[in-house]
């Protein structure tokens, strides 16, 4: 590629890019936009939230929910593009997880929607492999030495996602208002769920 | 399954009622309009069988490796524009658009006047 190339506007290249392909009838605007649309309407992380509030509420789903994720999600409704092979990491009092993609940005998008722009930052994927202590401290979680960090790096097939602690003083909650207090951040595992 | 399948994502939607969804934290999903369209082409293309999910992804890991290596100070980083340049790399590849054509066209794009919608 030539350097002016290389210096196109990229606003540029996808309307080329998809001029083109609409022109050859390869794709079609409709279907474009309803992906669109959809992920940016209504995937999110609140399904994830209620994959959890379900896990915090039944045990036997959540037994099911560690055997197979993409099986015990599928259950709520949810699956499709990127939900496949979703392995669930479930935090203990002495063992946190939290998950990278160091190569792309590989992601559980059924119950997260789309990553968020520092999850596919270079810095953080390169970092948090090599001092997540540090890492999880800048996101404002700073964990006891008796804690062991675990630093799960989705790869090809497997996308996994956290399970967070249930936070102390929950007990009366409902599973809805259980599934507000789970966090896209406490599903990547940069954060902890938040107390009611 | 290679990747996306299904042409109506209706299946994944959380109609309505409480569950009707506060998205994203709070935070953009897509910077620009470009990054919602390099978005949907890829899951078009994938979902119509025209490009294969993984070749895609393999696209991609190659195409932010090569940034990264080159760019080692990480400014300018953009993953829409890898993600951009890794379905324009498939698309070549797989012949649904010529060698050079996205260049051309977009150099199009860029000399045609003011205020023409590109309609």
């Amino acid at each position: 590629m030539t350097a002016s190339e290389d210096h196109l506007d990229p606003a540029l290249r996808a309307e080329a890019l998809s001029s083109l392909l609409i022109e050859r009838g390869l794709i079609d605007e409709a279907t474009v936009n309803n992906f669109i649309k959809t992920y940016e309407q209504s995937v999110g992380p609140l399904n994830g939230a209620k994959v959890v509030a379900r896990a915090w509420t039944d045990p036997e789903y959540a037994g099911r929910l560690l055997a197979d994720g993409t099986a015990a999600i599928a259950e709520l409704g949810f699956k499709g593009p990127q939900g496949e092979h979703i392995v669930v990491l479930e935090n203990t009092p002495g063992v946190h997880h939290v998950v990278v993609c160091t190569l792309c940005s590989c992601y559980p998008w059924p119950v997260l929607g789309l990553p968020p722009s520092w999850y596919k930052d270079p810095a953080y994927r390169s970092r948090m492999v090599r001092e997540p202590r540090a890492v999880l401290a800048e996101f404002g979680l700073e964990l006891g030495e008796d804690v062991a960090v675990r630093v799960f790096d989705s790869s090809s097939e497997v996308r996994y996602m956290v399970l967070p602690m249930r936070p102390a003083g929950t007990e009366g909650l409902s599973e809805a208002e259980l599934a507000a207090l789970v966090t896209r951040d406490a599903m990547v595992g940069v954060a902890e769920a938040a107390a009611p | 399954m290679t990747g996306p399948g299904h042409a109506d994502p209706a299946y994944l939607l959380d109609a309505s009622g409480p569950a009707a969804p506060p998205r994203d934290n709070g935070e953009l999903v897509f910077r620009a309009p470009w990054e919602r369209q390099a978005f949907g082409l890829a899951l078009a293309l994938t979902d119509g069988g025209l490009i294969d999910w993984e070749d895609f992804r393999q696209a991609l890991i190659s195409e932010i490796g090569d940034w990264e290596a080159a760019h080692p100070s990480g400014e300018g980083w953009s993953y829409y524009e890898r993600w951009l340049r890794a379905l324009e790399r498939v698309a070549g590849a797989n012949g649904l658009v010529g060698p050079g054509a996205v260049a051309d066209r977009a150099a199009q794009l860029a000399a045609l006047p003011p205020g023409h919608d590109h309609e």
